[in-house]
C-alpha cells in the first residue's frame, strides 16, 4: 500500500517530477562523464608512464634508488628468483642493468642512459619493439645497440654506424667499447628520445664488468589493484637487503600531478552534487509543504507519524533511484562508447601530451567506483534532503495542520 | 450507556498571552446510536469540541473518557492508534487522498488497521454501495462531485468500524441536493447499523434532521439540549 501510494504521490505533479528527474539525470550524467574522463586520463598517464619504463614494482639492492650507483647491484640468485616468482600477482620480471655513460660519434659526445635488458621480456611489458623505426628489434645474443632517434640525430649516427661508449663499470673498472647500431627507436617522450640506448643485458653486464648482476628487477603484475599486497609480501620475504618500490614511489611527480588535478575534479563534482541536492530538496520541500493539511488528515484518521515518515522516505527514494537509474543506464551506454572510442587530441594539446610520453587521446575509465560513488552520493543527498520533511512530520501537530 | 463522557472540559488558547476561552466547564455525555448536531455561531467552540472528543486536541483541564479510556492517559502514538480503532472522521473539505480511487480511499483506513485483504474488499464494496457509489469504485476524487466525495469520506470514516463518527461541518461545501442525499445516507446508517454520529454544523437542514441538538455559545451549552423523539 505504502509503495503504491508513494509512487502515485511522486507522479502527482508530473511536470515537477520530470524537471527534478531531468536535473538529476543531467547532473549525474555530467558527473559520470567528467569523472570517467578524469580517471581515464589518469589511467592513461599511469599506464603510459609506468608501462613505458618503470613498471609497477621494482626491486633493487637497498639504497640503489637514492644514488643510482652502479656499485649497488644485486645477484639474480635462484632463491631471489623463486621468492619473486612465487609472490602473489607476479607474472614475470625483467632484469635490467642501467648505467650512465658518455656516448660519442666521431666528433660529438653526450651523457646518456644505457639500459641492458632481456629483449623478449622487455617487449612483453613495455612493447619496446613497437618503437623500432629502423633496423630490427634486438635479441639476447645481439652484439649491438638500439639507439633512440633524437640521440642518433644529435650524434649524427644512423643504422649500421658505430656508437662509442665510455663509462665507469662495476667497482671502478673502465667501461669502454664500441657497438654497431642495430635499430633506431622513437620515443614520444623527448627526454627518452634524446638519451636512451638499449642493449641485451648480457652485453651490458660484459660492458660494465658485472657478470650476473642487475641494478633492478622490474616486475610485471597480473592485477594492478593488488600492487600494495604484492609489495608488502615481497618486503616481508626479501628483508632489508633489498628495496621494493611501487610506481607511486618511483614516480612521485606523477602522483602529485594526479592528486592536484583530482582535487579540482572533486570540487567540480561537489558543485554538481550541490545542484542535484537543490533539485531534490526543492521538490521534497514543495511536496511536503503543499501536503501539510493532508499529513494532518492522515495523522488524524490514524496513520502513525512513523508510517507517514516512511511514506515520504519512499517518495524521496523513488525520485532519487529513478533519477539515478535513468542516468546510470544512459551513463553506462555513453561511457562504454567513449571507452572504446576515446577522443583523439590534436594540435598543441596532442604535442604537449606526446612530449610527456602520453598517448594523445582523451580516454574514459569504466572503473566501477565511478558509478558506485555516484549512487552513494545520490543516496547521501536523498538522506540529507529527507531531514526536512521528516522533521516536519515528527513535529506535526494534526490540529494545526488541519487548519491549513 | 455513554460511550463518550466529557467531564469539566475547559479549553483556553494562548493561556500565557491573550487567553481565549474556547470551552468552559463543559460536561457532556453521548450514547451509542445518537445522531447529534452541535450547533452555534462561528467561534462558539464547535470545532474545538469535536477536536477534543476526537483526541486531536487536548483540553486545558477536564477529562475525555471514551468507552472507558481516559484520553489523557494515552501518549501521542497510542492516541493515533486509538483514533484509528475507535473514531471515524468526516471533514468539511472531504480530505480524500487525490491519488487514490474511491475504493482505495475507503480501503486505506482498513489497511492501516491491518485487516485481512478479503475482509477489506468485501466491506469496502458494501460501504460504497451503502453510500450509493457502487459504480464509482475506481474513480479518482477529482472526477467526483463534492457530494460524491463527501459520501466516499463517510464510507472511509465507517470503514474502520468506529465507535462513533465525528463530522465537522460535513455539508458546508455541498448543494442542497447533495446535502439531502448525504444526510439520508447517514441517517440510514445511524438507524440501521446504530452508528453514532456527532456533527458540528450551522446548516439548518442538518439541524432539522438531528435527533439531539447541543447549542453552544461562547464555549458553553447555551440552552437546554433538544432531544427529538423521532427523526423528522
Amino acid at each position: 500500500m505504502l509503495i503504491q501510494l508513494a509512487w502515485r504521490n511522486v507522479w502527482r505533479n508530473k511536470r515537477r517530477t520530470v524537471i527534478t528527474l531531468s536535473s538529476i539525470f543531467f547532473a549525474v550524467l555530467l558527473a559520470l562523464f567528467m569523472r570517467s574522463m578524469q580517471l581515464g586520463s589518469y589511467e592513461n598517464m599511469i599506464r603510459n608512464s609506468v608501462e613505458f619504463y618503470s613498471g609497477y614494482i621494482q626491486i633493487h639492492k637497498t639504497g640503489y634508488w637514492e644514488d643510482k650507483s652502479i656499485n649497488k647491484m644485486m645477484v639474480e640468485s635462484d632463491s631471489l628468483k623463486a621468492t619473486i616468482l612465487n609472490a602473489p600477482n607476479v607474472e614475470f620480471y625483467i632484469p635490467r642493468l642501467e648505467s650512465f655513460v658518455l656516448a660519442a660519434s666521431d666528433e660529438i659526445s653526450k651523457g646518456i642512459v644505457v639500459v641492458g635488458t632481456a629483449p623478449k621480456k622487455e617487449n612483453r611489458m613495455t612493447k619496446l619493439a613497437d618503437r623500432v623505426q629502423e633496423g630490427s628489434y634486438f635479441k639476447s645474443d645481439t652484439r649491438g645497440v638500439m639507439v633512440a632517434e633524437g640521440l642518433a640525430n644529435y650524434l649524427e649516427l644512423g643504422l649500421g654506424d658505430t656508437l662509442v661508449m665510455i663509462g665507469q663499470g662495476y667497482h671502478g673498472v673502465n667501461a669502454v667499447d664500441q657497438y654497431p647500431i642495430t635499430a633506431i627507436l622513437k620515443f614520444p617522450n623527448p627526454q627518452a628520445n634524446d638519451n636512451m640506448v638499449y642493449m641485451p643485458i648480457e652485453l651490458a653486464r660484459e660492458f660494465n664488468s658485472a657478470l650476473g648482476l642487475s641494478t633492478a628487477l622490474v616486475l610485471s603484475v597480473d592485477d594492478i589493484d593488488q600492487i600494495k599486497n604484492t609489495k608488502q609480501h615481497l618486503i616481508s620475504k626479501l628483508g632489508s637487503e633489498y628495496e621494493v618500490m611501487d610506481w607511486t614511489e618511483m614516480q612521485p611527480e606523477l602522483v602529485q600531478l594526479i592528486q592536484s588535478d583530482n582535487a579540482g575534479g572533486i570540487i567540480m563534482l561537489g558543485i554538481l552534487y550541490l545542484v542535484i541536492a537543490f533539485g531534490i530538496f526543492g521538490t521534497i520541500m514543495m511536496m511536503s509543504m503543499e501536503r501539510n493539511r493532508e499529513f494532518g488528515v492522515l495523522v488524524a484518521v490514524g496513520m502513525r507519524r512513523r508510517k507517514l515518515s516512511l511514506l515520504v522516505t519512499l517518495e524521496t527514494f523513488i525520485i532519487g533511484v529513478l533519477g539515478l537509474k535513468v542516468s546510470l543506464v544512459a551513463g553506462i551506454l555513453l561511457l562504454l562508447y567513449m571507452h572504446y572510442h576515446p577522443i583523439p587530441l590534436t594540435g598543441n594539446a596532442a604535442e604537449a601530451m606526446l612530449k610527456m610520453g602520453i598517448e594523445p587521446i582523451m580516454p574514459f575509465s569504466l572503473d566501477p567506483m565511478i558509478f558506485i560513488s555516484q549512487m552513494l552520493a545520490i543516496l547521501v543527498i536523498v538522506l540529507v534532503c529527507l531531514a526536512y520533511p521528516l522533521t516536519k512530520i515528527m513535529n506535526l501537530k494534526a490540529i494545526a495542520a488541519l487548519k491549513h | 450507556m455513554s460511550i463518550i463522557k466529557l467531564i469539566n472540559i475547559d479549553k483556553t488558547y494562548n493561556p500565557d498571552t491573550i487567553p481565549v476561552h474556547a470551552l468552559s466547564d463543559l460536561n457532556l455525555e453521548f450514547k451509542q446510536g445518537e445522531f447529534t448536531a452541535i450547533v452555534g455561531p462561528s467561534g462558539c467552540g464547535k470545532t474545538t469540541l469535536l477536536n477534543i472528543i476526537g483526541g486531536l486536541d487536548q483540553p486545558t483541564s477536564g477529562k475525555v473518557i471514551i468507552d472507558g479510556t481516559d484520553l489523557s492517559t494515552l501518549d501521542r502514538g497510542q492516541l493515533i492508534d486509538f483514533r484509528l480503532q475507535n473514531i471515524g472522521f468526516v471533514f468539511q473539505d472531504y480530505s480524500l487522498l487525490p491519488v487514490l480511487t474511491a475504493r482505495e480511499n475507503t480501503e486505506f483506513i482498513m489497511q492501516l488497521q491491518k485487516q485481512p485483504k478479503k475482509k477489506i474488499k468485501e466491506r469496502v464494496v458494501t460501504l460504497l454501495r451503502e453510500v450509493g457509489l457502487e459504480d464509482k469504485l475506481n474513480v479518482y476524487p477529482t472526477k467526483l462531485s463534492g457530494g460524491q466525495q463527501q459520501r466516499v469520506a463517510v464510507a472511509r470514516a465507517l470503514a474502520s468500524k468506529p465507535k462513533f463518527v465525528l463530522a465537522d461541518e460535513p455539508t458546508a461545501n455541498l448543494d442542497s441536493h447533495s446535502t439531502s442525499d448525504l444526510l439520508d445516507i447517514m441517517l440510514k446508517l445511524n438507524r440501521e447499523e446504530n452508528i453514532t454520529f456527532i456533527f458540528s454544523t450551522h446548516d439548518q437542514r442538518v439541524i432539522d434532521k438531528a435527533r439531539r441538538i447541543i447549542m453552544l455559545e461562547d464555549g458553553k451549552i447555551a440552552k437546554p439540549e433538544l432531544v427529538k423523539q423521532e427523526v423528522i
